[in-house]
């Protein structure tokens, strides 16, 4: 390469700490730094903070005082922190197995069947919730799920009167509920996300299949879900955050309630934070959920990565 | 705008769901923090009906006496030009008109206005009072762990000036903070208007069908009422009490402890007094009749997925005979069922109260004239009309301050009286949700959801407040 034929004009230049570095590579980093200066400020200075202010006692303004370990011993000690973090575990099925499941099912048909216009309509269809603000979304989704709400409605329509309720307001099934408003809103993405990766694959591998006597089925477990391996981990990836950081539509839709049943650790993050003034239990709270959502997150990257090689 | 009755609703619905929820989180520590949309949400939604030529009840209106002498002692804003910064809530009117007419009268002093929603105010207003530069003029809500950063002015000087300790003194008790940071007594750190009033509303058509002629008076009279209600089929109390709105149970339960038991020692309990304590038996009493009232089917049976909108508006269709709320519903209440609608404390003479609060910035660069204004809104005539206008209720202050006329029929004439009549009793209470800023969503809300689910005992719902209570001491 040109650029590191260095003259001794140019060398005379550089400074004696970047001598011997190549050129082109601190061109590299000259690039990069501005969007590393902000990724610093905006992410990990923040991360950092909020790791010291969770090992102190403070209201946000006034002294802080050192506590130790004690804001974490309070998350682990504390019986509806447990469980507003076992809430977000349970989310993960609504919000992760469900989209993806039915994602994969429902871009194969659209892969198959809905070529042209059909498939436009549907994929916007389909994408059309990720558009809408979710605190429009959580609004929406109260009135279709209140006693006198569309779902009720219908299934009182269909002769299930005897099994309508307030769904949002019962302790049973407050929880689905909100992980149906997450299906509602991931599964576009995540169809979307398949598709893209599905349209990748050469027709070819379906044809040969198709002459060696393959269904639909085995079409759609020999090819289609190996090849967009990489999509499913990513859909993954970004689903399961969402469960676990859950926060606008609970805010919106349940607000935490009945009596805690979808209580989840942003939710509690944010009361502690914000209404508590306890900066110090809710940076732990956070660390925890940093700490949680990494522990579940790596061993699916692994796994795609392994499968890769 | 010509809005549609869908439209209208909604509106309201979607301001008020976003509204509320943000509101209820961040724990208000004023009227609103029992699920209404913020004390001043209400009021300047929808202006209350004043009908100025309307023959007012004697109750009503109270003497047009300009308390002139009072406003021209003490400090005031000088001669000199002065900017007056207020950081106040989006949803109220009132420091933008007050403010408007105040530069009329005093042309020297303009201001400058900046609002916020009242959660996002709530959540930022600590860091505004502690720079360099913090408006001079804030609304607030926890006074106490603001005071404990040392950001609030302390008004004593101001208000022995202005002869605030000459009026009732009952308005100033939640204002008041003491050295230990006890609220109930020490100096005065926030300026209380517009106290509300909080009671049970009641379908005028309605209660005739069950025979009620009169507000009950004990909780027999008010049970054999509502049993009559249940019974011709309707809906005896609307109620809110979803997890977005807050737990509006908290109302009734709280109205029936102070006919159980003495709402002093409510206060007492609110205001962090050592040694308060409601785990006593009357008042789990009132909680095991509520308790009560709610196996009986007393409350809509989906009062858990109910928010407070959804109550207001379901009343306002003519669902529910009785509904624990307060006054800043009122012109709600007058546009959906005009005429129609009844208000009493209950006891009587005993009832939620308190002031939408503003505080004043420690590091103000004009204290005097911050105050003298705060002052001002209290005394002026014009100030106080714009007050009730806005407002809905009392402005409180004075004891002979002006009042505009209100038509009788209204239910604001209704609970002006009982405002009246609860501030010559002595019976106002602050809110139970109040005590510590998140009790309300750690403890009473869940707890309330719960009962209503047959999942907690009412004892519990008294014993964990009380727990929680003491954690905070």
């Amino acid at each position: 390469m040109a650029l590191t034929g260095r003259s001794s004009a140019q060398r005379r230049r550089t400074p004696r700490l970047l001598r011997g570095v190549r050129r082109s590579t601190i061109v590299g980093w000259l690039f990069v730094l501005p969007a590393l200066g902000f990724y610093a400020m905006f992410v990990l200075q923040p991360l950092v903070l909020s790791l010291q202010y969770s090992f102190y006692e403070w209201d946000g303004i006034g002294p802080a005082k050192m506590v130790g370990l004690a804001n974490y011993a309070t998350v682990f000690g504390d019986e509806e922190l447990l469980n507003a973090i076992f809430n977000a575990i349970k989310l993960i099925f609504f919000f992760s197995f469900i989209p993806v499941g039915l994602g994969l099912v429902t871009a194969s048909v659209i892969r198959r069947a809905a070529t042209g216009r059909f498939g436009t309509v549907s994929r916007t269809v389909l994408f059309l919730p990720q558009i809408i603000p979710l605190v429009a979304a959580g609004i929406m989704w109260n009135w279709v799920l209140a006693k006198s709400g569309s779902i009720n409605q219908i299934l009182s329509a269909i002769g299930l009167h005897s099994i309508t309720r307030a769904w949002l307001g019962d302790f049973d099934w407050a929880l689905p509920a909100v992980g149906m408003i997450g299906v509602w809103v991931l599964l576009g993405l995540v169809t979307l996300l398949l598709l893209t990766g599905m349209t990748k694959i050469d027709p070819a591998l379906y044809e040969a299949a198709r002459i060696d006597g393959a269904g639909a089925w085995r079409e759609f477990r020999a090819i289609t879900v190996p090849s967009v391996r990489n999509e499913l981990a990513v859909c993954i990836t970004v689903t399961v955050i969402a469960a676990l950081s859950a926060f606008d539509v609970i805010y919106i839709s349940t607000n935490g309630g009945p009596g805690f049943a979808t209580l989840v650790p942003a939710l509690k993050i944010y009361i502690l934070a914000f209404v508590g003034r306890d900066i110090g239990t809710a940076s732990a709270m956070a660390m925890i959920l940093m700490a949680l959502v990494l522990i579940i997150i790596l061993p699916v990257q692994r796994l795609v990565r392994e499968s890769e090689e | 705008m010509e809005l549609t009755q869908a439209g209208r609703r909604t509106a309201r619905k979607t301001l008020a769901t976003l509204g509320i929820a943000a509101i209820v989180v961040t724990g208000c520590a004023a009227p609103g923090a029992v699920a209404t949309p913020s004390p001043t949400a209400a009021p300047s939604s929808a202006a209350p009906s004043v009908a100025p030529s309307a023959p007012a009840s004697a109750e009503a209106s109270v003497a047009s006496v300009a308390p002139s002498a009072s406003a021209a002692a003490g400090p005031t804003c000088g001669t000199d030009p002065v900017t007056l910064s207020i950081y106040y809530e989006t949803i109220s009117e009132l420091m933008p008109q007050l403010s408007a007419e105040f530069t009329k009268q005093y042309p020297n002093v303009t201001f400058d206005l900046k609002s916020d929603s009242f959660a996002n105010g709530t959540s930022a207003l600590p860091r505004l009072l502690s720079s360099d530069s913090p408006p001079d003029i804030s609304r607030a809500a926890m006074l106490v762990d603001l005071n404990k950063d040392g950001l609030l002015l302390n008004m004593d000087k101001w208000a022995t000036a202005y002869g605030w300790d000459q009026w009732p003194q009952a308005q100033f008790d939640a204002v008041r903070i003491a050295p230990d940071f006890k609220r109930g007594t020490g100096s005065i750190f926030a300026w209380p208007i517009l106290p509300s009033t909080v009671g049970v509303f009641y379908n005028k058509d309605l209660a005739a069908k069950i025979g009620m002629t009169a507000p009950p008076k004990t909780v027999d009279e008010f049970d054999a009422l509502l049993a009559k209600a249940k019974a011709a089929g309707l809906q005896p109390i609307m109620q809110w009490n979803a997890s977005t709105s807050g737990g509006g149970l908290a109302f009734p339960l709280q109205n029936l402890m102070a006919a159980y038991g003495d709402h002093n020692k409510i206060n007492d309990w609110v205001f962090d007094k050592a040694g308060a304590n409601i785990d006593t038996p009357e008042f789990n009493q009132a909680a095991t009749k509520l308790d009560e009232w709610v196996k009986k089917g007393y409350f809509p049976s989906d009062v858990n997925a109910i928010e407070y909108t959804d109550a207001a508006g379901r009343f306002g269709k003519g669902e529910g005979v009785f509904t624990f709320n307060g006054d800043w519903q009122n012109a709600g209440y007058d546009k959906d069922l005009p005429g129609k609608v009844g208000f009493f404390t209950f006891p009587e003479g005993v009832g939620m109260s308190a002031g939408v609060t503003y505080v004043v910035a420690a590091k103000s660069k004009h204290p005097d004239c911050a105050m003298f204004f705060l002052n001002w809104a209290w005394t002026n005539d014009k100030a106080r009309e714009i007050d009730v206008k806005v407002g809905g209720g009392n402005p409180g202050g004075p004891p002979d301050g002006s009042l505009p006329t209100v038509s009788t029929d209204s239910v604001i004439s209704q609970t002006l009286a009982a405002g009246a009549g609860v501030t010559k009793n002595s019976g106002a209470m602050d809110f139970i949700a109040n005590a510590t800023s998140t009790i309300f969503f750690n403890s009473w809300t869940p707890d309330l959801q719960k009962l209503v689910g047959g999942k907690i005992t009412p004892e519990k719902v008294i014993q964990n407040a009380q727990a929680f209570w003491a954690k905070s001491q």
